[in-house]
């Protein structure tokens, strides 16, 4: 899993929806392989652009109500919020280019 | 339990070239060492050759993959067939320890993703994402396989909304669910019988009369209450506006088509060696995977080396791709042996 805060059911309203930079979220599970791999390589995108974006987890089996709100049935999901909405989703564990690549448009300065 | 393992610019060759034992270059860099050996991939083959290769002062450098490290066994659970594990192991256990023996005896294991490799010439090149490029005199290509998809249109679109690839992964989100699993090889009926802990029915799709899962896993499905087995049937579409709702079979024998509500698809049907890096490089065989000559490891192009489920279009076990493993480094030492006489 990766170093980001934890979010939860109760604090994903303001923490995601509400916040005014895209978020990108986590939404991971200890028994989940693919999850603890995804983690390090979303801590090097947070890093590089923590200008732009927030990075954020959610612990599914901690967190259930939110998991089924966005009808996550497989994890590792990772999911951008914007604006209070989801903007685009991927799932399964990519690498670090492969991740930039589909959240570039969120990743640079807006214009 | 299944493991069907089921991850430049040479231009310039000196023959002469004294090979430089720099172990350590820092990532994002490229050095002027020459390094004896890069394995690429992570998996049962990958790690043992790491260890074989480490033991003979190759000082290997892995690059493991930064998100398929360790390879397939990382997602199941399970192993009961890997030898010297009285009771089994957990596919994550395994490979973990694989990796830290490997490190005992000093290979350089980085999480890391090759983006291209130059293999002729005496001195092959290695690109990784981070940048960096490593020159070596020799490669042991162990990539395993990944899994195949159906190839139905809607596949993607609600894959991560019903349609899965990992049991241990997703079983959990089909509480009280049923659900199907397509597939008729040890990984099917094993994640068949995985996924029986979470949902309340599971449906086995098979496309042919007989499975060729192993008699003991077969056994456990027949035996299962929880797990109804289709025969002849295969998956022609999956139905459902945002999540999945339906399937539609055909029957394999009498072309007729049928209707299955479920709300997961677990696609194990099984995998394809991953020779995308290689591919224009190396000679593949009919199957796909990367030709070596007979019993060894040796590709069409000297001092390349595969290992693994990469040049198995049969066996395809964790054991298997360990012994595989074996043989690419014993094979690597002995290439370099004789370019160094």
């Amino acid at each position: 899993m990766s170093a980001a805060k934890d979010v939860t059911d109760a604090n994903f309203q303001a923490e995601v929806l509400e916040n005014s930079k895209p978020t990108i979220v986590d939404f991971w599970a200890e028994w989940c392989g693919p999850c603890r791999q995804l983690g390090p390589v979303l801590d090097a995108i947070a890093a590089e652009h923590a200008d732009n974006i927030d990075v954020v987890k959610v612990n599914v089996d901690d967190n259930p109500a939110i998991a089924s709100k966005y009808g996550i049935t497989s994890i590792p999901a990772v999911y951008l919020f914007a604006n209070g909405e989801v903007a685009k989703t991927s799932i399964g564990a990519k690498p670090k280019s492969a991740l930039e690549k589909e959240f570039a448009d969120y990743l640079t300065p807006s214009a | 339990m299944s493991n069907d393992l089921g991850p430049s610019f040479a231009n310039a060759v000196n023959l002469n070239l004294t090979p430089v034992q720099a172990q350590e270059t820092a990532p994002g860099t490229s050095d002027d060492a020459v390094h004896d050996v890069v394995i690429v991939g992570s998996g049962p083959a990958g790690y043992t050759a790491a260890i074989y290769a480490a033991r003979a002062d190759l000082k290997p450098i892995v690059i493991a993959g930064s998100v398929t490290a360790g390879g397939e066994l990382m997602n199941t659970t399970d192993v009961e067939n890997y030898p010297g594990f009285i009771e089994g192991i957990m596919g994550p256990d395994l490979m973990t320890n694989m990796q830290q023996q490997a490190e005992r005896f000093g290979a350089d294991i980085r999480f890391e993703d090759v983006t291209s490799l130059e293999l002729d010439g005496e001195i092959k090149t290695v690109t990784v994402e981070d940048g960096t490029v490593l020159r070596t005199r020799s490669v042991i290509m162990s990539t395993g396989s990944a899994y195949r998809k159906l190839g139905l249109p809607n596949e993607e679109r609600l894959s991560g909304h019903g349609v899965s690839w990992c049991a241990t992964c997703d079983g959990f989100f089909f509480k009280e669910q049923n659900i199907a699993v397509v597939g008729g090889g040890d990984s099917a009926i094993e994640e068949a019988t995985f996924l029986t802990k979470f949902a309340s029915k599971v449906t086995l799709i098979h496309r042919r009369d007989s499975f060729r899962a192993s008699e003991i896993m077969q056994q456990r499905a027949f035996d299962d209450p929880k797990i109804e087995i289709l025969w002849n049937k295969q998956v022609t579409d999956i139905h459902g506006e945002s999540k999945v709702e339906s399937l539609t079979l055909e029957d394999t024998v009498t072309g007729e088509t049928s209707q299955l509500d479920i709300t997961g698809l677990f696609v194990a049907i099984g995998s394809d060696p991953r020779v995308d890096l290689v591919k224009d490089q190396l000679e593949l065989t009919v199957d796909g995977t990367i030709a070596v000559d007979g019993r060894s490891s040796t590709t069409s192009i000297p001092g390349v080396f595969a290992a693994g489920d990469v040049l198995d279009a049969t066996y395809r076990q964790a054991i298997t791709a360990a012994g595989s493993g074996c043989v690419a480094a014993i094979d690597v030492e002995h290439y370099l042996a004789a370019l160094d006489s």
